[in-house]
């Protein structure tokens, strides 16, 4: 059969554009499907039509739409769904193997992070309810209504969510699916390598009833992106440290970034140590250290070079395997010019003085390996210092720094940090963590930082970002 | 539209042989020809007894441009015109120094050959035209006028500086680069809400900035004649669905100073929207040649660089290598010769070039 071909959805209409580029197989080179692409010209006219798409969801109630968002979870976890306009279907193993193929993500992490989606989409209600702060839903269908004996007002801030993609990891997706239930369609631009999650995503979503309107899927170079930016009227955007910067304060964007999520021990659980080190290798390796919420650095008031050395111990020896084993804890790199720059960025910060890749002595041979596929092993750096240059990196492999820092001087070091998990049970010290303004989320006690609560946002509030509260009087 | 049978391909070739012969005698001959060549043939050799046919073209070597920057124009003045004021033209948009064509009657010949390519039904004769696009010391803006005046219209006008814009860009100016496109477009906005006109020309990303801003068939536009930037199949597209509609008529060219204009033949289903265009042949000619070895052509369909040679009485420029790359294209009616196709900046799939607003 002939090559998938992905359209882009105009208002969720199939728009064969004759531009086109092809994803392939990371480690062939194989082509798996050709995808449209889209100038900005299609994407504003699209955008000041817009209107239209947000009134097909107010067809509906929050409730209905929360059923169907639950239904669509069952059709991505589960179901086979149309790919592309050329007839072709995808059942959920083709997906992974397909995802896998282009992202370098094994099957494994991939099925991980399908059940991620899965268990937001079949949770929305759950999800909502953080969001809102327990909001009785049909003040969303009216517009207004009272929450714990208060009159209270929503007006949507967007006529549409805008959506740039990142390539390197499906489970960001499940960052936008409450936009559907909040009535706000969603202008999505795939990241070049996976077009797959969001596609599947909106078919997942119209099979389960949801109106074909509300969808985007807008493939399109830099100015496209930056129009669904502009025109959206709300937009998340995932980049580096420096497009965090660059949108942090316009309060039109949700930036997501590096998350600098940390360990922290406090004095009075130190001398325990050892027995968080499988949490600490969890934190740091899970989901193949490619999350904002994976530890990319521990704390401690001591022991930083045993513990340095215990993780080095576990996690030195982890090594590429067959995308489809199982035990798989590395992933591949799409982009193997990626894996170099960061092997580089890490021998670069070695060369200060201060910092020794303890996890060199575990594995035996050199982090970037090419087998069947590029890949960065896992590396634990010792660093004598937090002021080294590798103590607060975070990078897109299993990577953490191990670093000493006394009690008294930790939350004036750590910088912004997504998720911190502080072993403490210190009650002073667990005031300050309470207090701290550079924390987006908190775990107390051994918690690996990658458990996050889908009732509670760890990353921005999705329903203050598209509704704003009005004060409201009826006579 | 025009009504004279179109020429097979050896009666377009025998039509050209004898164009060649006639402009080389005239260039190279002293009571007609200018300093420039004559003094080049002097040095080199007397294209008069070497270059016997269009094959023979590739025995000059390719045209180099900075003489028309170095050089005052005056050395180009052929001696049959010797004391008639000439217009001085110069290229779109290069910084410093720009390149100089000096001209007479050539662009109202290639102007008023056109005017029998569009339709009165897109361009009703006596009915106005705005021109939106560089103006300035172009050849295009007298074209432009020359071209609504033969169809017994009027023009307006509305100046876009694309030397200003290539430094905004340059300099990472991008929001001024979009305001002064804005405030070019409001221009146009302005003169089609309180004026009737129904022909357009402009550049493809000014059209669509207007048609943004402007229900551009409401207010009047039946015609549109486009050039100046890439347009590629799916953005020929665009503008034809989307932003055309459909309702207005669509004439993508293809020139620049030096040779004048090349049309497009109309789109067929068949083209997929890529477009070919076609030189205002025996006046030029327009080859796709190897890169790597230019005195050959690649072949019908594949990926070239576009070499010109203008053939006027008032210019003379052999195997001009432009700054573009193409398809080359087989003849097509109402063309008897080579057409060029998809025409890009020279390399734009090794590197991304920044073609700007215009």
């Amino acid at each position: 059969m002939n090559l998938p071909h992905l359209p882009a959805l105009r208002r969720g209409k199939p728009y064969q554009s004759l531009d086109s580029t092809e994803v392939v197989n990371h480690r062939t080179g194989e082509p798996m499907a050709r995808v449209s692409q889209v100038n900005a010209g299609i994407i504003r006219k699209d955008l000041a039509k817009i209107a239209d798409a947000r009134d097909a969801l107010k067809r509906f109630t929050v409730e209905q739409l929360i059923e169907i968002s639950a239904r669509a979870g069952e059709h991505f976890l589960n179901g086979e769904l149309p790919l592309g306009d050329q007839g072709h279907t995808q059942t959920p193993d083709d997906y992974v193997k397909t995802l896998s193929a282009t992202s370098g993500l094994p099957h494994v992490m991939v099925r991980r992070n399908m059940a991620k989606i899965h268990f937001a989409l079949t949770n929305i209600r759950t999800v909502l309810n953080g969001l809102t702060r327990g909001l009785p839903l049909d003040v969303i269908d009216r517009g207004y209504g009272e929450q714990s004996g208060a009159a209270v007002s929503y007006y949507p801030t967007a006529n549409a969510l805008g959506l740039i993609m990142p390539s390197n990891s499906p489970a960001v997706n499940s960052l936008w699916l409450p936009a559907i239930a909040l009535k706000t369609p969603v202008i999505i631009k795939p990241g070049r390598e996976e077009p797959w999650t969001p596609y599947r995503l909106i078919q997942a979503f119209i099979a389960a009833g949801a109106p074909a309107e509300a969808f985007g899927f807008y493939p399109t170079d830099h100015e496209g992106s930056a129009e669904v930016m502009k025109l959206c009227g709300r937009a998340l955007i995932f980049g580096d440290a420096a497009t965090v910067e660059q949108y942090r304060n316009n309060p039109k964007f949700s930036v997501h970034g590096p998350g600098f999520s940390k360990i922290l021990i406090g004095d009075d659980e130190i001398e325990r140590w050892p027995e968080f080190i499988d949490l600490m290798v969890a934190s740091i390796a899970e989901n193949g250290g490619r999350s904002c919420v994976n530890a990319s650095a521990v704390i401690v008031p001591k022991y930083a070079a045993e513990i340095a050395d215990a993780l080095a111990q576990k996690l030195g020896p982890v090594a590429p395997t067959k995308p489809d084993d199982e035990g798989a804890r590395l992933s591949g790199f799409a982009n193997p010019k990626m894996a170099e720059f960061i092997d580089a960025a890490i021998e670069d910060g070695l060369q200060t003085p201060g910092a020794e890749d303890v996890t060199a002595r575990y594995r035996g041979g050199p982090r970037k390996v090419e087998a069947d596929g590029v890949y960065l092993r896992p590396t634990i750096v010792h660093c004598e210092s937090i002021d080294h240059p590798l103590a607060n990196k975070e990078y897109l492999c299993p990577y953490a720094s191990v670093v000493e820092v006394p009690q008294s001087e930790m939350l004036g070091k750590i910088g912004p940090s997504l998720v911190v998990t502080a072993i403490t049970k210190d009650r002073a010290f667990t005031e300050q963590l309470l207090n701290s303004a550079l924390i987006e989320r908190l775990n107390l006690g051994p918690i690996p930082t990658m458990k996050i609560s889908w009732d509670q946002p760890h990353e921005g509030n999705m329903f203050e970002f598209l509704y704003k509260r009005r004060s409201i009087d009826r006579a | 539209m025009s009504t004279m049978a179109p020429l097979s391909p050896a009666q377009a070739q025998t039509q050209l042989e004898e164009h060649l012969h006639e402009i080389l005698q005239w260039h190279f001959s002293p009571e007609t020809g200018c300093p420039f060549w004559l003094d080049w043939a002097k040095k080199n050799f007397d294209p008069r007894a070497e270059v016997k046919s269009v094959a023979d073209l590739v025995k000059f070597p390719h045209f180099q441009d900075e003489w028309l920057r170095d050089l005052q124009p005056e050395v180009w003045v052929p001696a049959e015109f010797k004391g008639r004021p000439f217009n001085i033209f110069e290229t779109g948009g290069t910084t410093g120094m720009p390149k100089q064509r000096i001209g007479w009657e050539d662009y109202k010949t290639d102007y008023s050959e056109f005017s029998e390519k569009i339709s009165d039904e897109h361009f009703p004769r006596g009915s106005a035209w705005l021109m939106m696009g560089p103006t300035g010391p172009r050849r295009l803006r007298l074209a432009i006028e020359h071209l609504a005046h033969v169809r017994g219209s009027s023009c307006y006008f509305i100046d876009l500086d694309p030397r200003f814009v290539k430094k905004l860009i340059g300099n990472k100016q991008f929001e001024v680069a979009k305001q002064y496109m804005e405030h070019v477009v409001d221009q146009a906005a302005m003169i089609l809400k309180h004026r009737k006109v129904s022909g357009l020309f402009t550049t493809p990303k000014l059209l669509e900035a207007l048609a943004e801003k402007v229900d551009i068939y409401e207010a009047g536009i039946r015609g549109v004649f486009c050039g100046g930037t890439t347009m590629l199949p799916q953005y020929v597209r665009f503008i034809v669905e989307e932003v055309l509609e459909g309702r207005i008529g669509f004439y993508p060219t293809y020139g620049n100073t030096l040779m004048g204009l090349a049309a497009s033949v109309p789109l067929t289903k068949e083209d997929n929207f890529s477009i070919t265009y076609y030189a205002p042949q025996p006046r030029a000619i327009l080859r796709v040649v190897d890169p790597s070895e230019t005195t050959k052509t690649v072949e019908y369909d594949q990926w070239g660089r576009v070499e010109l040679t203008t053939l006027t009485k008032e210019f003379f420029m052999p195997r001009f290598l432009e700054r573009d790359e193409a398809l080359r294209r087989r003849p097509r009616a109402p063309y008897a010769w080579d057409g060029v196709a998809e025409v890009r900046p020279f390399g734009a799939m090794e590197k991304k070039i920044v073609e700007g607003v215009y």
